[in-house]
């Protein structure tokens, strides 16, 4: 690859960045919301038992890895939907116009929705240690942060499409409301739900559809060692999959909306 | 064998020299969009150096035309070459030498005017010594220097646009693109933006592109015009000539049987064509104040009375009215004819 395209990755992250720090309310929202679920949710049902859940293990506990996990998909997914936002209002023209190829402009659109919701995801963990929230190993660490990189970059891919797909803002809402609700409900990222009894064994054989299951279980089984399904392991190659798919994808369809 | 090569030589030589001056061409470019003909079989050059305007009403093909050139959209049909590269196969090249002002603002308005043409010389790869003394450059040239650490939605239309000249200019392109560059900007802002158009074309040496739907705009600015309507090119010419071809002077006049006074003043020779509207004729002459008494002394032999008369310099208008028969601005015929004959004899 040239020079050049390394120069308009690192100026289209650049660019992430620079809109992130000065959109005030986004860096807001995008803090308080998953500390108030931590906070007060996760403090106040602190001693709850939940069914399903592991004899050793606190609600915090369990729930910190989701809120990591709901904090970079909203975040990345609003970088990726924000392709809406540059061709609305046309910049999106001067981006495709110039002597860049679309893979370079996708990847640095990614690395920065990539970064911002890491910056997050690392917030939020702080607060989480800083709460109580236990760390199985610095190794496991490591392999926490691995997912929340894989878990980043897929949540962008799947904003490229849905960016690709809608061509006014009204859509957003509705896939708010329709998609990702119940795909953060159905991940188990808030309580269990493929190890509780309690639901419909056709509502815990759904979880299994849900790619954000993957992530969210393998983020929680790396980093507190505690409450997983699957052996991390096992779910590092299922969400390494889910990546790699959602972000041809996104760049398929990224490429296709412009001609 | 060797001659034979000499010849080659001799006649591939002012080939050469021919497409280097036409900067761009297009043979039977078209597009559709499902069954509706947006661009229809164009063909044209443009030379190097000049202003070329592409004038027409809303809706007529121009910026799809001009999509096509700068790579954003895929030809149906027909072939185009952009400073000598091949639109459609060699999409990069053409990029590399092209800079384009669109008609929408293309500006992130998050960003400083500074940001906003740092963030442009660093997707074109300009180095970094470069890229710092060629934004002063293009800021200076658009007299937005003490704007430019100003976030753009702070900004004006007339300065959004100006910083968008700037930036299209900021990788020396050889073409500049500029779709319906004075858009929604008030008298005088569209004037500073004249002057601009014109100052980098002779100081950067800029071959320039427009589309405009404003005939006072390609008259001040353009060397040559391209009337386009419903997709084709009616005519393509220098604006001298284009005027030349209604005449040096235009008469408009209305009276009572246009018809009659019509077939009488076909006779005269020293008349360059005439044209009746559904109100008024207009006459193409030499020194058309002299010709007025002469225009009165034929219409009162045969009985005919002139109920009011006019004499100006032909403008764009009266070229498109000549060869499209219709106004430029509203396509609602009957009324504006009318319309457009009150501001014939008002305005002159």
């Amino acid at each position: 690859m040239k020079s050049k395209e390394f120069q308009a990755i690192y100026i289209m992250w650049l660019r992430e960045m620079k809109r992130f720090a000065r959109s005030k309310s986004r860096i807001v929202a995008t803090i308080v919301q998953p500390l108030f679920f931590l906070v007060i949710l996760g403090s106040g049902l602190r001693s709850a038992v939940m069914p399903g859940m592991d004899v050793s293990s606190d609600y915090l506990t369990f729930l910190a890895p989701g809120i990591i996990a709901m904090a970079i998909l909203f975040s990345s997914m609003f970088t990726g939907i924000s392709v809406l936002w540059d061709r609305q209002f046309g910049f999106l023209q001067e981006v495709l116009v110039a002597p860049i190829s679309r893979l370079s402009i996708i990847v640095g659109r990614t690395l920065g929705g990539a970064t911002l919701s890491l910056i997050q995801g690392f917030i939020i963990l702080a607060i989480a240690i800083f709460l109580g929230v236990p760390i199985a190993s610095a190794f496991n660490l490591l392999f926490t942060v691995i997912f929340m990189v894989l878990l980043a970059f897929t949540a962008v891919g799947f904003g490229l499409v849905i960016a690709s797909k809608m061509s006014d803002f009204q859509g957003f809402q509705i896939i708010m409301n329709l998609l990702l609700m119940p795909l953060l409900f159905l991940s188990s990222a808030l309580f269990p739900i493929a190890t509780n009894q309690g639901f419909p064994e056709a509502i815990r054989m759904l979880v299994f559809l849900n790619p954000l299951f993957f992530m969210v279980d393998g983020l929680r089984g790396s980093l507190t060692g505690m409450n997983y399904y699957f052996a991390p392991a096992i779910d590092f190659v299922i969400v390494l999959a889910i990546c790699i798919f959602m972000m041809g994808l996104g760049s398929y369809f990224f490429n296709k909306s412009e001609a | 064998m060797k001659t034979q090569v000499l010849l080659l030589i001799k006649s591939a030589l002012p080939k050469k020299e021919r497409t280097n001056l036409d900067i761009i061409k297009t043979t039977n470019l078209t597009k559709k969009f499902g069954d509706f003909t947006a661009v229809d079989h164009i063909s044209f050059s443009v030379n190097d150096g000049e202003i070329f305007g592409f004038l027409g009403p809303n809706g007529a093909g121009k910026t799809t035309t001009i999509k096509m050139l700068i790579t954003l959209l895929n030809p149906t049909d027909g072939s185009a070459d952009v400073a000598g590269f091949d639109i459609i196969k060699k999409r990069d090249d053409v990029r590399e030498s092209i800079g384009v002002v669109f008609q929408e603002p293309a500006l992130d308005t998050q960003l400083t005017g500074r940001e906003n043409l740092d963030f442009h010389a660093r997707m074109y790869g300009i180095s970094k010594d470069k890229r710092k003394s060629r934004i002063e450059e293009v800021l200076a040239l658009v007299d937005l220097k003490d704007k430019e650490e100003v976030l753009v939605k702070n900004y004006s239309g007339g300065m959004k646009r100006r910083l968008e000249i700037a930036r299209g200019l900021m990788h020396y392109p050889t073409i500049l693109f500029l779709d319906e560059p004075t858009l929604g900007l008030d008298a005088q802002t569209r004037r500073a933006i004249w002057e601009y158009i014109r100052k980098m074309n002779k100081e950067e040496n800029t071959t320039i592109f427009l589309t405009t739907h404003y005939m006072d705009e390609a008259d001040y600015l353009c060397d040559r015009i391209g009337i386009i309507d419903h997709g084709k090119i009616i005519v393509i010419d220098s604006t001298k000539n284009l005027k030349n071809s209604v005449g040096n002077d235009l008469i408009t006049l209305s009276c009572t049987d246009m018809d009659k006074l019509r077939s009488r003043l076909e006779k005269e020779d020293w008349i360059k064509n005439i044209k009746s509207y559904d109100s008024f004729l207009t006459l193409g002459v030499e020194k058309g104040e002299e010709k007025i008494p002469m225009v009165f002394e034929i219409a009162r032999a045969i009985d005919v009375k002139i109920k009011s008369i006019s004499v100006g310099k032909p403008t764009l208008d009266d070229v498109f009215l000549h060869f499209t028969g219709r106004l430029m601005r509203n396509q609602e015929q009957d009324s504006t004819m009318k319309d457009r004959f009150k501001a014939h004899v008002g305005g002159r």
